[in-house]
């Protein structure tokens, strides 16, 4: 056996190594931290009335209600969101795959998707907002969703992207070589081996839509009703998070802290959702 | 199509008999391939033009101000004072590069040692288990980042650190402590690193995986350590991937808005120190937007700040988007 020796470069691997673990604990322990302290700060406050019921009359000034409205609000924008990228995305992630593939153009799209993904939600918000000035258009579902689904369209044809793109060749060229055009190609070969990647891009768009609160603060106003038509103002949880938590009474504050919890939960049930939902679909896929 | 017709004598195959009934000719298929091409074409050029009409659109919207005041009095003038028509956006430009370096400076190394641990010393099983930590990091929406910023990191700033800067670190200017709140750039910087950390581990790791195995494995042979390996061979090697990696994710916590909006403070100054209050960009857009129509030129000095950091962030991203690319190629290259 050889003794192992303290050398210069044995120290410095051990020393590169703790440091290593140590940054992974951090990054690891801080996601501990935040759930503990949304958990501990917003259970509490977290009672049926709150899931239940909208805000009733000085709701905002520590009187009866929940925070019904910006949930449902919440799920219709994202839902609505998630939809209409999904309409434009999927086609657009087909054609990049089929027809494009690594083409000059192919590149170009990618490339213009990466940097929407990059563009922050304020400056879709913005964006948002004059259009719906340029057309008339009031605060409204409507306009929250179509913000939300520009905000999410690069997120989701970027997921569903990456999952054709790990498809085997052969899948595609065995079916042209029988004859399908690239459109049969598209709609009956890469559509289903994607699945679990649409899958994943729906919750990962969902996800991300759901949770943003600069897109839809200037498009989706806000109020205390839960909409009933795609003109009316909605509500959505982050900003009821954001504005119980701006009032000054002590008592608002904690159901800001509980409707945190609301949100951080229905975020952490579609990230976990998608990962068994994805993994059971997977099963299915030709590797 | 006339052409194909004519040379593959698709009209003939069309008249075949032995053709399953109610499935369409080669003919038409070809026609509803056709007709899918232009209809997707259409739509894959939606990305291009988006990018395009969301920059107009600021410019338009924005012209009034771009028109009226020279870029001394906007860009860098110091002096915000709507009511009297005066948009200086220094301390708004200064506030977000004070509150993206500090979450950078406190980012860049344990991301990169993590995603480092990750490719190159954990276990496929540490790999998989570290995944969903990173996803779920990734998945928590910003205004709980700023709760929790407004609980733990807030608290933690003005307890902790703003008496240990007082008392140990005096005379250090950058680290001065004026108002004792805990509110400010670096409690968003910290806030916005470890938002933005899971982006950039995910990136870092993804250029460590493209350094192919026959470089390690030379570099293991000859008898480097791990860590000789990473710094002379693995890091080199992609060195420019890692650049472009902390760019986009420096553009990342350019555009954050709710959770430093919660945390920095919001004062209208050029900060001196990392204790002081700030008030980024994206903050003064989401904080402003209702009550801007009374002013005249309010809302063009707003959309002009969402301009600034549209500018910013795109040409961040186009540079780096293209590094990565050219780095992580593509599956027919």
């Amino acid at each position: 056996m050889i003794r192992r020796r303290w050398t210069r470069s044995r120290l410095a691997e051990a020393v590169a190594k703790g440091l290593m673990i140590a940054s992974f604990v951090v990054v690891t322990g801080s996601l501990g931290l935040i759930l503990w302290t949304v958990i501990v700060r917003g259970l509490p406050a977290l009672t049926w009335d709150m899931i239940s019921q909208s805000p009733k009359g000085g709701y905002y000034m520590g009187k009866a209600g929940g925070v019904l409205n910006a949930i449902i609000g919440s799920l219709y924008l994202a839902g609505g969101g998630t939809l209409l990228a999904l309409i434009v995305g999927l086609p657009m992630a087909l054609y990049l795959e089929t027809y494009l593939g690594d083409s000059e153009w192919g590149r170009y799209v990618r490339l213009s998707l990466d940097v929407l993904w990059g563009i922050p939600s304020i400056v879709y918000g913005a964006f948002g907002f004059t259009l719906m000035l340029a057309i008339g258009l009031r605060a409204s579902l409507l306009a929250g969703i179509i913000v939300l689904a520009l905000l999410e369209l690069p997120i989701m044809v970027r997921a569903m992207d990456e999952v054709i793109r790990l498809m085997p060749l052969d899948l595609e060229q065995a079916a042209l070589a029988l004859g399908s055009t690239k459109l049969e190609v598209a709609l009956r070969v890469v559509t289903r081996q994607m699945l679990p990647g649409i899958v994943t891009a729906i919750l990962l768009g969902f996800g991300r839509g759901i949770g943003d609160a600069a897109s839809v603060l200037f498009t989706a106003g806000y109020t205390d009703r839960i909409p009933t038509s795609l003109l009316r103002p909605t509500a959505s949880l982050p900003l009821a998070v954001f504005f119980q938590l701006a009032t000054p009474y002590p008592a608002v504050q904690e159901r800001g802290y509980a409707s945190a919890l609301i949100l951080t939960i229905i975020v952490l049930i579609i990230s976990l959702g998608s990962r068994l939902i994805s993994g059971r679909l997977n099963r299915y896929t030709i590797k | 199509m006339g052409d194909q017709e004519k040379a593959f004598g698709i009209k003939g195959l069309d008249k075949r008999e032995d053709r399953p009934k109610g499935r369409p000719s080669v003919a038409v298929r070809l026609k509803q391939d056709q007709n899918a091409r232009r209809a997707f074409s259409i739509i894959a050029v939606l990305p291009v033009f988006l990018i395009a009409i969301i920059t107009v659109a600021l410019v338009v919207r924005a012209w009034p101000i771009i028109g009226t005041h020279t870029l001394k009095d906007t860009v860098f003038g110091v002096v915000w004072k709507p009511e009297q028509g005066s948009f200086g956006f220094w301390p708004f430009i200064t506030g977000t590069a004070w509150v993206t370096a500090v979450a950078m400076l406190l980012a860049i190394l344990p991301c990169l040692l993590v995603s480092l641990y990750l490719s190159e010393y954990a276990h496929s099983a540490m790999r998989s288990a570290a995944k969903p930590v990173l996803d779920l990091l990734a998945a928590i929406p910003p205004v709980v980042y700023g709760v929790w910023g407004l609980l733990a990191i807030v608290p933690f700033v003005q307890n902790t650190l703003e008496p240990f800067s007082k008392r140990w670190l005096k005379g250090i200017p950058i680290l001065a402590v004026n108002q004792p709140t805990g509110f400010g750039i670096l409690a968003g910087g910290i806030v916005l690193a470890v938002m933005v950390a899971p982006f950039i581990i995910s990136v870092l790791y993804e250029i460590f995986s493209t350094v192919p195995d026959d470089l390690r494995h030379a570099s293991l042979a000859v008898g480097a350590t791990r860590w000789q390996t990473i710094r002379n061979v693995v890091i080199p090697k992609v060195l420019p991937g890692i650049v472009a990696g902390i760019v986009l994710g420096a553009s990342r916590a350019l555009g954050e808005t709710i959770a430093v909006l919660m945390v920095v403070g919001n004062v209208v100054k050029v900060p001196t120190s990392v204790f002081d209050a700030a008030y980024p960009l994206p903050a003064l857009i989401a904080n402003n937007y209702g009550d801007m129509m009374s002013i005249p030129l309010y809302d063009a000095a707003l959309l002009g700040a969402a301009l600034v950091l549209l500018v910013v962030i795109l040409i961040f991203n186009v540079i780096s988007t293209l590094v990565l690319q050219r780095l992580l190629g593509r599956r027919w290259t």
